[in-house]
Formats: C-alpha cells, sequence, structure tokens
C-alpha cells in the first residue's frame, strides 16, 4: 500500500529508572507507518507496546532515536505545539473508554474541539455527525453511566475521530468488552480504515491484532517482526 | 489573531460550566468549603457595618452635644491662677464667639426649715447659659445678668431638690441655705436639664447659682473652666487659634497656662478610634477568610488527585497546559466568590439584627461589601493557584497511568 509517510521511528530508546536502576523499556526501535495503514502492534503485558503508544501519541518523549512525524521532529516542539499535535493529529482511545462521568455522550465528544477553540454550534453539528457515524444517533444524550460497554467504546471512538485526526491510536480497545461487541468494534475500526483513516492498535490478543494489515510484534522491548524503516 | 480570542472565549465559557457541573457534582463538599469563606466574609462585614453604625451614631449625638464649642480648661501660672469674670468677657467679646459659659462648681451643704442634705452638688451659671436652654426653667425665672453683676444670692432648684424640700409647697419665693449662706429661690429647671458636654461628665447639678456667687463661696476670683458657644457659621480651628492668642495676652505670654479643646476635634479623635477598631476587627476576621481560603486550597488539591485520569485525558484530547489551569482557577474562583456573596447576604442580615438590638441605624456600608467580594475573589485566585497549577503540569503520562 503506497502513501505519504506519517511517521518515521529510527533508533527509539527508553529507559526509566525505577528503584535507582535504570530499566530499558524500548531498545533500537525502528517502525514506520504511512498514511491509510492498519496496524496492531502485538505483546504481552510488559513488552512495552504502552510505552510505544506513549511515544507515538506525542505523550512520552524517547530517551534517544530519531521520531519524526510527518516530518517534524518530536523532541523539537514545545508543550504547546504537542498539545496542537495531538489535538489536530492524534485520536486516542483507551481501553477503558475513559469518558467523563459528568458529561452526556454528545459533550463527551466535543471535548477535543473544545481545546481545538471551535466554536459551540459547530462542535454540535460535528459531535452529533460523530456519533451517527458510529451508530449511536439515539443515544447522544445519555450519560456513560446509561450505556453498555460497547457503547462507550462507540463514543470513545466517535471522540477520537471528531478532530479530524490523522491517526487513530487505541490502546487495546477491545479489553474491557465480550468478544461480540469486541468484534462490533473492530468491524467500526475495519470500515474505518476502508474510509483511508490510518490506525494503530495496540493489542496483547493476537486474534485482536489479526484484524489489522499489519501486525508488528513486540517482546521485551524490541521489535521481533513486522518493523521497517523507510527513509523518509 | 480575532480566531484566537474567540477560541479563548469559547474555551473559558466552557471551563466556568464545566466547572459549575463539577462544584455541583459534588454538593456536600463543596458547600464545606465554601462555609468558611462564607463566615470570613459574614464576620468581616458584620464587623463593618456594625461598628460604622456604631460610630455614625456617637458621631450624631457629639454634634447634639454641640460641635461648636471649644473647652477651656486653665492651670494658670504663678502670677494668675484662672479667669476673672472681665477676663471672660473679654473671650466671650472675640469675634466667632457666641458666648461662654463658666463652670463653678460645688457640693453644698443645703438646709431648708430643719432638713439638711449634704452633697448635694451646686452649680454656678452665668445669664447666657439660660439664654441657650431656654427651655430649661418650668417656673419663676432663669437667673440673669443683674444676678451675674450683683453676686446676687438667687438660684434656681432641680426637680429633686422640690421633692426633698418643698413636699406640697411652692418652693419660687422661699429661701434656702446652701453652705449656710441663704439663698432666694427664683424658679425651678426641669430635671434633664441637657446640660450639654459637661453634664454628662459632672452629672447635673440640683441648685444653680450664678457663677459670680458660686465663685464667692468657693472664695475665689477666677474660674478655671469654661465652655466657649460658637457663633454660627464659625469655624472651629480659627476660633480656637483667636482664643488662644487672646489668652496668651491674658496670662502675659507664660506657657502651658491653659488648655482649649474643640469639640470637633474630640469628635475626630474619637472618630478616628472607631476606625482603627473596625480596621482591627475586620483584620481579625480576616484570618476566617484565610483559614477559608486554605480550606479552598485543600479541596482543590484532592480534586486535583482525584481528577487525575481526567487531567491526563484532556491533555491526551489536545488540551494546553494553560487550559488545565483556568479551568481549575475558575473552579475555585466560583466556590470562593459564591461564598463570598453568601456572607455578605447573612452579615448583612446580622448586622441588620445587631444595629436593632443595639440601636444604632443600619447603614449598608458598600466599602464592606466589596471588601468581601473582594477578598474572597482574591482568596479564590489565590489559594487555587496552586492546585491549578499542579494540575497543570501533571505529566500526562503519569496522569493516565492508571488507565
Amino acid at each position: 500500500m503506497a502513501g505519504e509517510v506519517f511517521f518515521n521511528m529510527r533508533g527509539i530508546d527508553k529507559d526509566y529508572i525505577m528503584g535507582g536502576e535504570t530499566v530499558h523499556i524500548l531498545k533500537k526501535i525502528d517502525l514506520s507507518i504511512e498514511e491509510s495503514e492498519y496496524l496492531s502492534v502485538l505483546g504481552p503485558s510488559g513488552s512495552g507496546k504502552s510505552t510505544l503508544m506513549n511515544i507515538i501519541g506525542c505523550l512520552d518523549t524517547p530517551t534517544a532515536g530519531e521520531y519524526t512525524l510527518r516530518g517534524r521532529e518530536v523532541e523539537e516542539l514545545d508543550e504547546h505545539e504537542l498539545a496542537a499535535l495531538r489535538s489536530h493529529e492524534i485520536g486516542f482511545i483507551f481501553q477503558n473508554s475513559q469518558l467523563l462521568s459528568r458529561l452526556n455522550a454528545r459533550k463527551n465528544v466535543e471535548l477535543p474541539l473544545i481545546y481545538a477553540g471551535v466554536g459551540p454550534r459547530e462542535r454540535r453539528r460535528r459531535a452529533e455527525a460523530m456519533l451517527e457515524r458510529v451508530g449511536l444517533s439515539d443515544r447522544m444524550d445519555h450519560l456513560p453511566t446509561q450505556l453498555s460497554g460497547g457503547q462507550q467504546q462507540r463514543v470513545a471512538i466517535a471522540r477520537a475521530l471528531v478532530g479530524n485526526p490523522s491517526i487513530l491510536l487505541a490502546d487495546e480497545p477491545t479489553g474491557a468488552l465480550d468478544q461480540k461487541t469486541g468484534a462490533q468494534i473492530m468491524q467500526l475500526f475495519q470500515e474505518l480504515n476502508d474510509e483511508h483513516r490510518t490506525i494503530i492498535m495496540i493489542t496483547h490478543d493476537m486474534n485482536i491484532a489479526a484484524h489489522a494489515r499489519r501486525i508488528v510484534r513486540i517482546i521485551d522491548g524490541e521489535i521481533t517482526e513486522g518493523g521497517s524503516v523507510v527513509d523518509a | 489573531m480575532l480566531k484566537s480570542i474567540r477560541s479563548t472565549f469559547v474555551m473559558l465559557g466552557e471551563c466556568i460550566s464545566m466547572s459549575v457541573d463539577n462544584i455541583r457534582g459534588n454538593k456536600v463538599r463543596s458547600f464545606l468549603t465554601l462555609l468558611g469563606i462564607m463566615i470570613g466574609v459574614t464576620a468581616v462585614i458584620t464587623l463593618i457595618s456594625t461598628v460604622s453604625g456604631v460610630s455614625g451614631s456617637i458621631a450624631s449625638s457629639f454634634s447634639e452635644m454641640g460641635v461648636g464649642t471649644l473647652t477651656v480648661t486653665v492651670t494658670g501660672s504663678d502670677l494668675k491662677s484662672g479667669m476673672t469674670p472681665d477676663d471672660l468677657k473679654k473671650v466671650s467679646e472675640l469675634e466667632q464667639v457666641d458666648g461662654i459659659v463658666p463652670t463653678v462648681t460645688m457640693n453644698g451643704r443645703v438646709s431648708y426649715g430643719n432638713q439638711v442634705e449634704t452633697n448635694i452638688p451646686v452649680s454656678g451659671k452665668n445669664a447666657y447659659y439660660f439664654v441657650l436652654n431656654e427651655d430649661l426653667i418650668i417656673q419663676g425665672r432663669s437667673l440673669n445678668y443683674i444676678d451675674d453683676d450683683n453676686n446676687s444670692y438667687v438660684c434656681v432648684v432641680s426637680q429633686e431638690i422640690v421633692d426633698t424640700f418643698f413636699f406640697g409647697v411652692n418652693p419660687v419665693g422661699e429661701t434656702i441655705y446652701v453652705s449656710g449662706l441663704p439663698f432666694l429661690i427664683v424658679g425651678r429647671y426641669k430635671e434633664d436639664s441637657g446640660g450639654g458636654i459637661a453634664a454628662i461628665f459632672s452629672g447635673s447639678p440640683d441648685i444653680m447659682i450664678p457663677y459670680t456667687t458660686g465663685m464667692k463661696i468657693n472664695n475665689s476670683n477666677e474660674v478655671n473652666s469654661f465652655t466657649i458657644y460658637l457663633a454660627e457659621g464659625a469655624d472651629s480651628e480659627t476660633a480656637k487659634s483667636n482664643v488662644e492668642d487672646l489668652m496668651d495676652q491674658i496670662f502675659d505670654f507664660e506657657e502651658d497656662c491653659f488648655t482649649v479643646t474643640s469639640m470637633a476635634s474630640i469628635e475626630q479623635t474619637m472618630e478616628t478610634m472607631l476606625g482603627m477598631m473596625s480596621t482591627l476587627l475586620a483584620g481579625i476576621a480576616s484570618i476566617a477568610l484565610i483559614v477559608g481560603g486554605i480550606g479552598i486550597m485543600n479541596m482543590m488539591l484532592t480534586t486535583v488527585t482525584e481528577r487525575t485520569i481526567e487531567i491526563g485525558l484532556k491533555k491526551a484530547l489536545g488540551a494546553i497546559p494553560w487550559q488545565i489551569q483556568i479551568q481549575f482557577l475558575i473552579e475555585s474562583f466560583l466556590l470562593s466568590i459564591f461564598g463570598g456573596l453568601l456572607g455578605v447576604i447573612l452579615g448583612l442580615l446580622i448586622s441588620y439584627a445587631l444595629c436593632n438590638v443595639l440601636g444604632t441605624s443600619f447603614v449598608i456600608n458598600g466599602g464592606a461589601i466589596a471588601l468581601g467580594v473582594g477578598f474572597s475573589a482574591a482568596v479564590g485566585i489565590i489559594f487555587g493557584w496552586v492546585p491549578a497549577r499542579k494540575a497543570s503540569r501533571l505529566n500526562p503520562i503519569d496522569a493516565l497511568r492508571s488507565i
């Protein structure tokens, strides 16, 4: 699948100091991804896949190595530029959907637009359109507690998509769901990818990872399969 | 540029509505927290309003007593120990002076027939005193200039003397003995002589005699204390310095022979003291405000810890630190301004009740309200700053780790 390079990682190291000892979470990660790719990062817990996701999502910075996102050196960006980058380029989906319990579904979806400075009417329009897209047009005014796990995850997906990001970054998106609901979410991901959304999904479940077009295996902080280097 | 201003307003509006949601979501805790601010503001408002009510009524009773007076106390020099009637006359002829009332007091042994009473307060007055208090005499005549000039042995008596000595007898025309000297009673006066400031300090006399006669009984040619009543529209400071100039001449420019005190300056001193007192009390009450502020800080710090995930999430969704900080600041600001407004209302109610009990006039003190509201707003921002900053600096990774 030919497309523009979305990001490129070269020789990424991530060390944490825990109890005076340096722990190498990520070791010499080389990874690049192109527009419209659907990629899953597969690894057991403790393999460093969540740290990798944080670095991809610009929530964390690598200890060493080079990370360019749409041609920009992430290391050189300040906090505001990083926030803007997250706001425009990346849509996060977390394991437990992480909706704000005081806000209804529509308000939750509007949240990223608030930080992007979108006016209330436009915000509402886009949130409603996005909830419709994930099949929740009749649940817009429900609070998260009034929604099923699958519906909550759909709201989270709508929230991730509403800012029209270049990439969806999902951390165990089906981790808290039963198999049937999980399959529905996977179906939704497939549709989104068919619409040329770039998706990176992090999981420990081979069956889930198999939905992606490309699987990257990570064990003990090293990519054992599926990594690639593209000269940007 | 326009877009960024617009988006800032959008942000602020959302922050306010999110803050209100959060405050409402924690009703009990929010209420307990704003209680601290409320009590502080209530205390400040109550103290300031009550003290200003009290000082208002003190000021008005001062003006009733006569702001337009000067009180002169004479200690005298080695050569001249007091003011003679002629000296007093010179003072009363000054341009700004309407008249003077000398103070001559003694405690007399009073007898009528076989009845004897000791320690009766007797006061020497001049004719001008009765001109000033024209409603005083209710029977007979007052003491006049002729009595003053002739050292007449005449007197006017209070109701108490009438009750004591003249039960069922018309006192006017009778002769009463004061310190062994016979005085003809020419009049009777109202009990409450309303005799100005002197009456408050020395009690009202039971018998009034011409001051010249009083001086004679006291074996003195001089008066050591008198009150000057200023002419209408006279400036009390100018009058005071004129009186001082004149009296300097009378006492041959000897130093420290007399002091002239104006009522206006006493009132001013009183007002300054009350002002200081109310500032002091308000200062003490502000401690309650600071304690309330610490309560707010405590709650906000707890909130930040509780909402770590929310903060991390918002950062992941593109919130910049400033946006997180302003949301928490607005929350603590709203909390404390709300407490402040409740405190203002409660404080006004309490001070209204207090003023009714104390019998002073209730005045809504705009300054106190502004102070209460302003202070609570400031407390909200100052004590909300640290928690808000803490929230804004949370690393999104750490904040999201619990996910």
